[in-house]
């Protein structure tokens, strides 16, 4: 091998090295714990001719520390059930955890009326820092 | 004449900033923004006299559904609440627990009061007709399934979240099943303080 291939060898195994240094020990930033999900006006009048509109995911992923507290606000002309309460039109519900685990609630706005939230413990260590920021990376990618 | 203005500006922004009700958002309960009257109840209580939220203005009510022959989550959810009001010590005075019959058929008063009176003998349970029982279940959406056995019993599967309702009567917070007794005692606690 020549040295100037060599040489763009060591450079990426370099960079790859800084990367995942990075990833793993410096501390996560995110702008707000909360995560939002809006029914929006409507939603019922919808389901209602038949329209099986997907308001919320039947699964969601909450990551203690980063992003643990889910608001759901009620932009829709009727009450919605979300798991533990009833909200009335242009009400919002803001629900923090502090427990991992994984949380299952009755939801009038999804179609399948089920609601799954998994809340992870916070990334503490390299690896689950490096995990949680490539999952990220990859969920963003595909929006 | 600005100075005045300056000081009936403050004063009037004093007096908004002391309309708004404190702020919720530390609650360890999920809040409900903005806050709007918890749905009344027309019950008959277990202390045999009519239930309504009314009678409690002044105080902070824990609601909950359940039934007296639930062998799983109501034992927990009335250890808990009952545990929260031993913490409180005298401000204990401040908070009633309503707890809301979901098995109309098989609950009556004096069952209810037997009931919750292994717990905490100021619980008062929630009684009434089926159609007077659906109605409330309604008001706050509260699911309720029953599987019937083949011996012809049944079990009773239910919303099990506590509603927790200020001492104006509002609807201020909701928290789910499973939280340890010091969350309710942090939680109410600030709304005492409201």
């Amino acid at each position: 091998m020549s040295r100037f291939p060599r040489l763009i060898v060591l450079v990426i195994l370099a960079a790859l090295a800084a990367a995942t240094g990075w990833a793993g020990f410096a501390p996560i930033h995110v702008n707000s714990r909360e995560q939002v999900f809006d029914i929006p006006q409507g939603t019922w009048a919808r389901r209602r001719a038949g329209d099986l509109v997907e308001i919320l995911p039947d699964h969601i992923r909450l990551t203690l520390g980063l992003n643990d507290v889910l608001l759901i606000r009620n932009h829709d002309d009727v009450p919605q059930t979300f798991g533990p309460t009833i909200m009335m039109p242009g009400q919002s519900f803001r629900l923090p955890f502090e427990r991992a685990a994984s949380y299952q609630f009755v939801c009038t706005a999804h179609a399948s009326g089920q609601l799954t939230i998994e809340v992870e413990p916070e990334p503490v260590m390299p690896w689950a820092r490096i995990r949680w920021r490539l999952r990220e990376w990859w969920e963003n990618h595909k929006k | 004449m600005k100075s005045r203005l300056f000081f009936s500006l403050l004063l009037a922004a004093t007096l908004a900033g002391a309309a708004e009700p404190p702020p919720v958002a530390q609650l360890k309960a999920g809040t409900l923004t903005p806050v709007m009257p918890a749905p009344e109840l027309e019950l008959m209580g277990s202390d045999g006299k009519p239930l309504s939220l009314a009678n409690y203005r002044g105080k902070v009510v824990l609601l909950a559904f359940g039934f007296s022959n639930c062998g799983e989550v109501c034992p927990i959810t009335l250890a808990t609440l009952a545990g929260a009001r031993r913490k409180l010590g005298t401000d204990a005075h401040g908070v009633q627990v309503v707890y809301v019959t979901v098995d109309p058929q098989r609950d009556n008063a004096a069952q209810m009061r037997k009931f919750l009176g292994s717990f905490d003998p100021d619980f008062v349970g929630g009684v009434g007709t089926i159609a007077q029982i659906e109605t409330v279940e309604k008001k706050y959406g509260i699911s309720v399934t029953r599987k019937v056995n083949p011996d012809g019993s049944y079990n009773i599967g239910h919303s099990s979240s506590i509603y927790m309702i200020d001492r104006a009567g509002g609807l201020r917070a909701v928290m789910p099943y499973g939280h340890p007794v010091d969350d309710f005692v942090h939680d109410l606690k600030i709304l005492l303080r409201g």
